[in-house]
């Protein structure tokens, strides 16, 4: 397709739709408005649904109950809403419902404001509501990848029957690029397990509830066994001028793109540095961050948030290697200047 | 769609067919026996059910709702499609189920505790929504799975394990009428409220559930059945003396009867067919087919714009269109806009990057040029400008000139050009003719393109152009 001037938030719209998602089901929050707003437009346009439902407990639900049928069905908010929807995510993942879920992070705790942050990482990267399950965690730094990580969430969640979830913030959901929306995308898989209200799905039952607990058990086993199988075969991630670096700057988000810049400063300073960027959160690419901890002095992680990521980072480098922080909160964006002081400090400190 | 199915009150002898003849999905070796209590109502009313989805012939079509409560395990009996929801959340489910399935037939099956206290939001806004589906309420005034705490309809007096001296309706409020709550919404079609205790009350059941399941069919929308039922259990009651509660209690406080029937006069729901067709699709989400090839190969490096004014001067779209042409230009763009309640306070700005290689930061917080539209966007950014850099000020509306001496600061009068070509609203276009005539990166003609597909009118295109035109040919 040729390039179109638009928003990561309307992309992720235009993107679901390509990818066969018929139905879409949100609560408006700024900053991911947006997307609700073009998913209100352009899915009654397409034969599809849009309900604007009266809570995000209700949006998540009717997710459930879409995502039930077999649909590729999703919704899409901000913290407080991510807040509210933990519980359907619970039953999404305990049910192994393919559901993709857009996160466009602003500041907490609380009504906190509408500016950027990154502080739903735990929430999302960990699992936010109740019981032992994972989401798949996209996190795309551009409008391009906006489009791209929603069908690939399409993709992800349809083939490991789990939610997966688009984490991005207000900066890269309101920043307008040129998107390349794909010429062709995969169908998605049949799915026997789905009730459509049909002969030939009558016998089938959506549910999480096992009352026996060796069930239940199993359940939780096979559920562990997929989240390894996630593991090890979908970590990625972008390796940015990491090839010569002794600092490594890891960060995702709109944080990787000033990150971007601040990498421009410090190499003309002589400082060899570079950047990890995660593109999945969970799996987290440890394999790689691992490798780096081989050749790199020290770790510069930058978040805005007090530091969620972080963790991520020592436990895959075992603590092997320093791991400095670069954090801002409060809906203030990471400066390149604060990068680079932060960078700066580290090299000389470690390399 | 329409269809008429026959509702004729035969009487089923027997199991129905919607209920399976062993419940293999029940733990335990009992696989004959619900687990529902002697006496219960659920067990009634679910046979109820059961035999008008068996003699309606839609057990294939039929995806019934096992909520939580002593209801969660209705799939152990159900030979239907069976979908098990969160607490309360059983109507958004549905909601789901039928909007992606428009010719199944969905049954919320929900008690007093699901439906009435967590799940009140869901159902009042399925209701609301004329959701084509059909609620069964079980009411027996107390929660059963739980153990026997106080439920929303609960009565005044009675007591419970929550409620252990009786419900205080000064301090516990009283029982709730949904019946009569959700009548008082246009969109639901059909609400009864039925007792379940001897024959008659029994037929008028049966008839009560037929006709929501019809009108399902029928894609009337939205029809509501509350079941008066027993809990002799939680009660602390024989099942005759429950009967006699509901009679006596209940029934003079919760009255059975029509609340609202509107299903003569409404008409059935469209039913949506999704597209899948590619080409259909593209068409709708605008989007055009081919590869965008880059038209300069120009070296400009990178230039950070910061454009600023009060909203209405389409600082934001000026923004817009200059990142629209680089695009075109094959150069890298990002357009960033400030956004929230900041927006409706009378001031807006962009970010705007343009770029020969890969952009970093999409923020700008250092430009080299700053577009100040108005007097209180200069005094905002123009600290901010980086050595070097260029500010371009409309003198139109700013009174003061840059205090800065390490930047270039031009003036030009925006307003007044665009005032001049008889519309005021193309300020933002004279601004980007005077960018352009300062900033080699973007070519004029790359602007005039975007302004074609911009406007409709061809009037609006020409006097846009001539705006920049007088913006790009000013000498201050």
């Amino acid at each position: 397709m040729k390039k179109e001037l638009i928003k990561g938030n309307e992309a992720v719209v235009k993107a679901a739709i390509l990818a066969g998602c018929t139905h879409y089901f949100g609560y408006p929050i700024t900053p991911a408005s947006e997307i609700a707003q073009a998913a209100a437009y352009y899915f009654p346009l397409i034969g599809g649904a849009f309900v604007q439902a009266e809570s995000e407990v209700a949006a998540i639900n009717m997710v459930y109950g879409a995502a039930s049928t077999g649909v590729r069905t999703m919704t899409a908010s901000s913290g407080p809403g991510l807040s509210l929807k933990q519980e359907g995510i619970s039953y999404l993942a305990g049910a192994e419902l393919p559901s993709v879920v857009v996160d466009v992070m602003r500041a907490g705790p609380g009504l906190g404001n509408i500016w950027p942050e990154q502080s739903d990482y735990n929430q999302m990267v960990k699992g936010g509501g109740h019981g032992d399950y994972r989401n798949i965690v996209l996190a795309p730094n551009s409008a391009q990848e906006m489009c791209d990580f929603t069908i690939l969430a399409f993709e992800l969640s349809d083939q490991y029957r789990c939610t997966a979830v688009v984490l991005t913030d207000g900066s890269i959901g309101q920043t307008m690029e040129p998107v390349e929306f794909p010429d062709e995308v995969k169908p998605a898989p049949a799915k026997d397990w789905a009730v459509r209200g049909d002969a030939a799905t009558r016998k089938n039952l959506v549910t999480s509830i096992y009352m026996s607990t060796d069930q239940l058990q199993s359940l939780n086993q096979r559920l562990q066994k997929k989240y390894a199988e996630i593991e090890a075969r979908e970590q990625r991630w972008e390796d940015y001028r990491t090839d010569d670096a002794q600092l490594v700057i890891v960060a995702y988000g709109v944080t990787s793109r000033v990150a971007e810049n601040a990498i421009e400063e410090l190499r003309s300073r002589g400082m060899k540095v570079g950047m990890l960027r995660p593109k999945t959160l969970f799996p987290f690419p440890k394999k790689r961050v691992k490798e780096l901890a081989g050749q790199a002095a020290a770790f510069l992680v930058a978040e805005m948030s007090a530091g969620q990521m972080i963790e991520d980072v020592k436990l895959a480098i075992e603590h092997r290697k320093p791991v400095e922080f670069y954090g801002v909160s409060g809906g203030n964006l990471p400066t390149v200047e604060g990068i680079v002081k932060a960078a700066e400090a580290a090299y000389r400190r470690y390399s | 769609m329409s269809e008429t199915i026959t509702t004729t009150t035969t009487v089923t002898k027997g199991r129905p067919e919607a209920i399976y003849e062993t419940f293999e999905r029940k733990s335990g070796k009992d696989k004959l026996t619900t687990h529902y209590c002697p006496g219960c109502g659920h067990g009634r009313a679910q046979k109820l059910v059961a035999e008008a989805i068996s003699e309606m012939g839609l057990g294939d079509r039929t995806i019934f709702i096992s909520p939580v409560g002593c209801s969660v395990f209705s799939y152990y009996y159900m030979n239907t499609g069976n979908v098990q929801a969160p607490h309360g959340r059983a109507p958004a489910v549905g909601t789901g189920l039928v909007r992606a399935r428009p010719d199944s037939i969905v049954i919320s099956y929900q008690g007093d505790g699901d439906l009435a206290a967590i799940g009140t939001a869901e159902i009042i806004h399925a209701a609301n929504r004329g959701e084509n589906m059909t609620v069964i309420f079980i009411n027996n005034a107390i929660y059963g799975m739980t153990g026997g705490q106080m439920a929303p309809t609960t009565m005044v007096g009675q007591r419970t394990l929550t409620t252990p001296s009786g419900r205080n309706a000064a301090t516990e409020g009283h029982p709730m009428r949904m019946a009569e709550l959700i009548a008082t919404l246009e969109a639901p079609v059909y609400v009864e409220r039925v007792s379940c205790t001897d024959v008659k009350n029994i037929h008028k059941c049966r008839k009560a559930i037929r006709k929501g399941l019809q009108l399902q069919v029928e894609r009337k929308g939205f029809s509501f059945i509350e079941i008066l039922a027993t809990c002799p259990t939680n009660w602390k009651k024989t099942p005759q003396d429950s009967i006699k509660w509901v009679q006596d209690v209940m029934e003079p406080y919760f009255k059975p009867g029509v609340y609202k029937d509107i299903s003569a006069t409404v008409q059935p729901l469209p039913r949506p067919e999704p597209k899948t067709d590619r080409k259909e699709l593209e068409k709708i989400l605008g989007l055009q087919s081919g590869k965008t090839v880059a038209k300069t190969t120009g070296k400009i490096g990178e230039r950070r714009i910061k454009i600023a004014g009060f909203g209405g001067q389409g600082a934001l779209t000026a923004g817009a269109m200059l990142a629209t042409a680089g695009m075109n230009d094959g150069l890298q763009v990002t357009w960033l806009p400030s956004y929230g309640p900041e927006m409706r306070g009378g001031t807006a700005n962009c970010s705007v990057v343009i770029s020969d290689k890969r952009i970093g930061s999409p923020l700008v917080t250092q430009p080299n040029v700053l577009i100040a539209m108005n007097r209180p966007s200069l005094d905002a950014f123009e600290q901010e400008v980086a050595p070097g850099g260029i500010i371009m000020v409309n003198s139109s509306l700013i009174d003061r000139k840059v205090a800065r001496t390490d930047v270039k600061a031009v003036y030009a009068p925006f307003t007044e050009l665009a005032a001049g070509l008889g519309l005021k609203a193309a300020a933002n276009a004279v601004a980007i003719g005077v960018f352009l005539a300062h900033e080699k990166s973007i070519d004029r003609e790359r602007i005039y393109e975007v302004l074609r597909t911009s406007f409709k009118k061809k009037e609006a295109v020409e006097t846009n152009i001539r705006a920049v035109d007088a913006g790009y040919e000013y000498k201050a």
